[in-house]
């Protein structure tokens, strides 16, 4: 009994216990804005297109993402015949792990980061190469037509849009000279990042858009020739582990843009009054306004065809943002900015 | 204390991993597998106290090269019982491969590892890895540099005549095109015979004079 | 352990931490739902018919390009990562050094381009 005690009060134990509850204090609140955030698309949605959308379960329709997920978890788990099982299953919990361990090293304020490594934003980048593998893997397992071919379309398209993913992140280490995500948020006390590198947010933006396959690049679950994509066979919680991956995903994108681009926790401006706001509280609305844009372009933009997909992002943004590296990199050394 | 724990887990799993992408009868699983042991060899180079290889590995074979053998074996019909058909008339051919392959890697072994270990003085913490990779990288070694963007570029045209095909009568989109046509070139009025006479527009700069 | 290494221990925790939830929810939905599988139900969907073909057929070339050529473009944009955190240390000659590998790089890229190579069809 002693020596329990004695295990669970070493300094190694309270260490790994404050790390896990940091971990659900990050885990916790994600999982409700992703519940809310299917909500809130719904709504905005159908507020811009002037129907009311889901407003009776509960008030507002507040009690709705609960109740589709109690609904998600009591349906039946579908094992397709002809599928790989092992693969099939694993695919959207992967789509979901990968969403989940990126928060890691994501900073919500100064010194609020569970994992404050080098090398932050590689990681966020490398976590971000990886999204395509619960697509394949989803669209393989199933052996059937239309994941396959969802699969094969969101694969080319996400790994199209993120070589001008990194080279737009080069841009922002160049002028932050760290890999550090808080370094590079503590870059932006001046001047966020948006302002000088504005065409490179608007890239950005536009590429987290293609690589989370929202409209206007939602080819891959093109409902209207593909059913719903690579994941037309899948059933119950696999389904909703996609789903939750998938928005949780864009909310990630949206924390990497306010990181990058529009200075983290950071108020906008450099008032001590400002101050009195937690750095939470400014990281979440920042990420919350990114988030509105992207629910507006899903309702004001009609879907790209393929061919213009593929043109946008290798003939116009590859060459745009390698040209913006070059210039970037003269302009900072020509004019000694470059951080030391 | 912790350390050498994952060490053993990480090497543990890279070996297991990587025994089973021969193993495994399936190629796609194989493919997964590698997946697998470049992960956790990435973990090894963290643990090495090299975290940008670690990152450069999972970023490059895992979200890159990867891939490209995903979408090979998915799509190639591979028909595994005909390519077990093979394994003992090209046994010998293996066999020599690997010993060669064992030979190279005791050689490597066998010299003094100890000095020369560019991590281990790295390990200071006054400068960040990438940063120290940085500095020599574009100076030091420019030629390696400048040699591998050769390499890249030899690679890229490689691919392109290797696999470029055209197919014949696609009809494709020209946007500049589209943009420059102009309403005199694209647009013919002509006057039609219908039972309600309709006035007659005999050129277009009277009909754009209706127009305003 | 030194401190470089704990920074990295949380993301192995929240590893865990993420397989053991996702894995939950999994698990948890199959002991709550009703499992009543029957083979209609588990064959593959084609839009209400019998499966035509094996639906693992060869593909359009084209995709492994695609591939190809983002390995290439993504080790480029690896070099350049170092290129950028050290930009400041190593002055005009790192920047010229640069400018050089990325000029090889273009005329790949310009290649490419003419020979039709980023076209879709």
């Amino acid at each position: 009994m002693e020596t329990i005690t004695r295990f669970l009060t070493s300094p190694m134990m309270i260490e790994l216990i404050w790390t896990v509850a940091q971990i659900f204090a990050v885990i916790v609140p994600l999982l409700i804005a992703v519940a809310y955030l299917t909500l809130a698309e719904r709504r905005v949605i159908g507020l811009m297109q002037l129907r009311k959308g889901p407003n009776v379960v509960g008030p507002f329709g507040l009690f709705q993402p609960f109740a589709d997920a109690l609904k998600l978890l009591s349906k039946e788990t579908i094992l397709p015949s002809g599928a790989s099982k092992a693969v099939f299953v694993i695919a959207p919990m992967l789509t979901f792990i990968l969403s989940l361990v990126a928060w890691a090293v994501i900073p919500f304020g100064e010194g609020m980061v569970i994992a404050d490594v080098n090398v932050g934003i590689l990681y966020l980048f490398a976590i971000s190469s990886l999204g395509v593998y619960g697509v394949i893997m989803a669209g393989w397992a199933s052996n059937s037509k239309y994941p396959f071919l969802g699969a094969m379309r969101s694969a080319a398209q996400m790994i199209s849009y993120e070589v001008s993913l990194g080279l737009v992140i080069i841009t922002v280490i160049m002028a932050a000279g760290s890999l550090n995500l808080s370094d590079i948020v503590m870059a932006q006390k001046d001047m966020w990042f948006f302002i000088p590198l504005f065409p490179m947010f608007v890239i950005f933006f536009i590429s987290t858009l293609a690589e989370t396959n929202r409209a206007p690049f939602d080819l891959p679950e093109g409902e209207s020739e593909l059913v719903a994509g690579y994941f037309v066979e899948y059933s119950s919680m696999s389904f909703a582990l996609f789903f939750l991956g998938e928005y949780a995903n864009m909310i990630l994108m949206s924390g990497m843009t306010t990181t990058l681009f529009l200075g983290g926790w950071l108020p906008p401006f450099d008032w001590p009054i400002l101050y009195l706001i937690p750095g939470p509280i400014w990281f979440a609305l920042k990420v919350a306004l990114v988030l509105f844009v992207f629910l507006w372009v899903r309702a004001t933009t009609p879907r790209y065809r393929y061919d213009q997909l593929m043109r946008l992002g290798w003939k116009i943004f590859l060459p745009f943002t390698l040209i913006f590296v070059v210039l970037t990199g003269g302009v900072l050394l020509g004019f000694g900015l470059l951080p030391q | 204390m912790i350390a050498p724990l994952f060490f053993y887990l990480f090497a543990l799993m890279t070996v297991v991993s990587g025994l089973m992408v021969i193993l495994a009868r399936n190629p796609v699983h194989s493919v997964l597998f590698l997946i697998l042991s470049f992960f956790n060899s990435a973990g090894l180079f963290v643990l090495l106290g090299a975290e940008f290889l670690a990152m450069l590995l999972v970023v490059v074979y895992v979200g890159a090269v990867a891939v490209l053998f995903l979408f090979v074996v998915m799509m190639l019909d591979i028909n595994i019982d005909e390519m077990r058909q093979g394994f003992r008339q090209h046994l010998p051919l293996g066999l020599v491969v690997g010993l060669i392959l064992i030979v190279e890697l005791l050689m490597v072994f066998t010299q003094d590892l100890s000095t020369d270990n560019v991590l281990a003085t790295n390990m200071s913490g006054e400068i960040s890895n990438t940063a120290m990779i940085g500095q020599v990288l574009y100076t030091e070694y420019l030629l390696n540099f400048q040699v591998a963007g050769l390499i890249l570029l030899v690679a890229m045209i490689g691919a392109i005549t290797l696999t470029m095909r055209h197919r014949e009568g696609v009809k494709r989109q020209n946007i500049s095109e589209q943009n420059s046509r102009t309403r005199d070139e694209t647009v013919q009025i002509v006057s039609v015979d219908s039972h309600v006479a309709p006035k007659v527009l005999d050129d277009s700069r009277a009909a754009n004079k209706r127009l305003q | 352990m030194s401190s470089y290494l704990m920074e990295y221990l949380p993301i192995v925790v929240f590893l865990a931490i993420a397989i053991g939830l996702s894995a939950a929810f999994v698990i948890g939905s199959v002991i709550v739902g009703a499992q009543r599988p029957d083979p209609e139900k588990l064959s593959a969907y084609e839009c209400g018919f019998e499966a035509f073909d094996d639906s693992r057929s060869r593909f359009d070339i084209r995709f492994y390009l695609v591939a190809i050529l983002f390995i290439i473009f993504d080790l480029e944009v690896a070099f350049l990562f170092p290129w950028a955190v050290s930009l400041g240390g190593i002055g005009a000659f790192g920047f010229w050094s640069m400018f050089v590998f990325l000029v090889v790089l273009t005329v790949g890229f310009i290649y490419e381009w003419k020979k039709g190579a980023l076209d879709w069809d």
